[in-house]
């Protein structure tokens, strides 16, 4: 039996009813449309379907849809401004941080998340956090160094927006 | 597309005692409560569990806490999440080693989802957080309809995934006594991936006498080995009252070794598993012992 979810994704809000049977994963790109989020173990190993629920980074496979009742979701729909993609976007792109593209979304996720959390990671505190990533393609230094760069680009911003 | 968990109803009880009313309702073969849902998903997906109901407690926010004082020491509630362990300031500070033991159980994503409670109720023999608590002397508080009570960490796991909870009670605190003067706890797992559950894991508790030169009590609690986390008794008997040398932790954990009951799986033999456990032992009770020198 259907059962009413009511909450925000990527700043909109959205009330829809779903089966219980049905993953974060599934509403976001089924019903929602947003197929920038990827299924890909479905098993909770490799972690490209991470988003951020309430400033977190969590498995969209791994969360029933009616337990993110209330919440708030970020995709990476939601990242770039416009046409302006977001800093850790474009420090993804600039540092070769990926080659397929399939765990990228996951991996910038996290990223936003982590760098909300710790605007200024060393190497060692980025493989920590991202451990549960599973690249095939890149051999995550790139990663590594895309993140770092782009924790860089995101306080020069802060820094710009405070002497406007 | 058909959705890969089978359908069955959906509850969210938003109290501790809609969640016991609702579970004395139905049969223990037709419901099953997720909480962070982190294990259970997965075991959904696989079909190898189908609920009718599944009671989803994750909301109850009573059961999310982090206390602590000196004479009651640190109580946990049940749906606290693995990341709010980790990162907690006072059990940094009083009990390091399970925010240690939290940063190395799977990965961010799990962690911040997942919760303490639920883990435990999972009753994994490889899983972290229970091997870590019988080390702590910890207790488990169940909450049913008829009242409150609790069992000691290592009497919780009865065998694979079955624990002391009956039908009709939720897991809803972990106790931890405050650390005794002049103790080091110490926890390590083995695994092949960072973040994987351990195909062993040793932790260890040891406090020494007032010189800090005696062993006066010891625990040593494994994961991995036997259908549930389990206590090496006779190994922790040879430490006690002894001055530990690395020669003594070396006959200890070839003691522990041999109280063990390993099975052999695609992941490792059972005399692999012995072995990791000898080896454990000595190099965890090391470095406990090193921190009950500088306690």
């Amino acid at each position: 039996m259907k059962k009413e979810l009511k909450f925000v994704v990527n700043g909109n809000p959205y009330d829809i009813w779903v089966e219980p049977n049905t993953l974060l994963v599934q509403v976001l790109r089924d019903e929602l449309g947003l197929r920038g989020t990827h299924r890909a173990c479905d098993s909770g190993t490799c972690c490209a379907c991470t988003v951020n629920l309430d400033g977190m980074a969590v498995k969209s496979c791994s969360i029933l849809a009616l337990q993110a009742n209330g919440r708030e979701i970020l995709t990476i729909e939601g990242m770039a401004n416009g046409a302006e993609l977001h800093p850790i976007q474009q420090a993804f792109i600039d540092n070769w941080a990926f080659q397929c593209g399939f765990c990228t979304s996951g991996q910038i996720m996290a990223s936003n998340a982590l760098l909300k959390e710790n605007p200024n990671p060393t190497r060692e505190e980025v493989q920590l956090q991202m451990d549960g990533h599973l690249c095939r393609c890149t051999g995550y230094n790139m990663i590594n160094e895309a993140i770092r760069d782009a924790a860089g680009r995101l306080q020069a911003q802060k820094s710009q927006e405070k002497t406007k | 597309m058909k959705n890969i968990i089978f359908d069955f109803e959906y509850l969210a009880p938003k109290t501790l005692e809609e969640a016991l009313t609702l579970l004395s309702q139905y049969d223990e073969e037709e419901c099953k409560v997720i909480a962070g849902g982190q294990s259970l998903l997965i075991l959904m997906r696989q079909r190898l569990i189908t609920p009718e109901y599944l009671i989803d407690i994750k909301g109850i926010s009573d059961l999310d806490y982090i206390k602590f004082d000196e004479k009651e020491g640190l109580k946990i509630g049940a749906l606290t999440t693995h990341r709010a362990i980790e990162k907690s300031p006072v059990i940094q500070k009083e009990f390091s080693v399970l925010s240690e033991m939290e940063q190395n159980l799977s990965n961010v994503e799990t962690r911040n989802w997942g919760t303490i409670g639920g883990d435990i109720a999972h009753a994994d023999p490889c899983g972290d957080p229970a091997v870590v608590l019988i080390a702590l002397n910890a207790k488990i508080k169940m909450t049913g309809s008829s009242g409150e009570r609790t069992v000691d960490a290592e009497d919780f796991t009865l065998d694979y995934f079955e624990t002391a909870l009956h039908h009709d009670e939720l897991l809803t605190e972990i106790q931890v006594p405050t650390l005794p003067p002049n103790t080091g706890v110490k926890f390590t797992k083995f695994s092949q991936i960072v973040g994987d559950l351990g195909l062993a894991s040793v932790a260890m508790l040891i406090t020494l006498d007032e010189n800090k030169e005696t062993c006066s009590d010891v625990r040593i609690a494994l994961g991995g080995v036997a259908i549930a986390p389990m206590r090496a008794k006779k190994a922790e008997d040879m430490l006690k009252g002894k001055k530990i040398s690395d020669a003594l932790l070396a006959e200890a954990g070839q003691v522990a070794s041999e109280e063990t009951s390993p099975t052999t799986d695609v992941q490792a033999s059972e005399e692999y598993r012995r072995d990791l456990i000898k080896v454990l032992v000595k190099r965890v009770g090391n470095e406990a012992l090193a921190r009950a020198k500088k306690a």
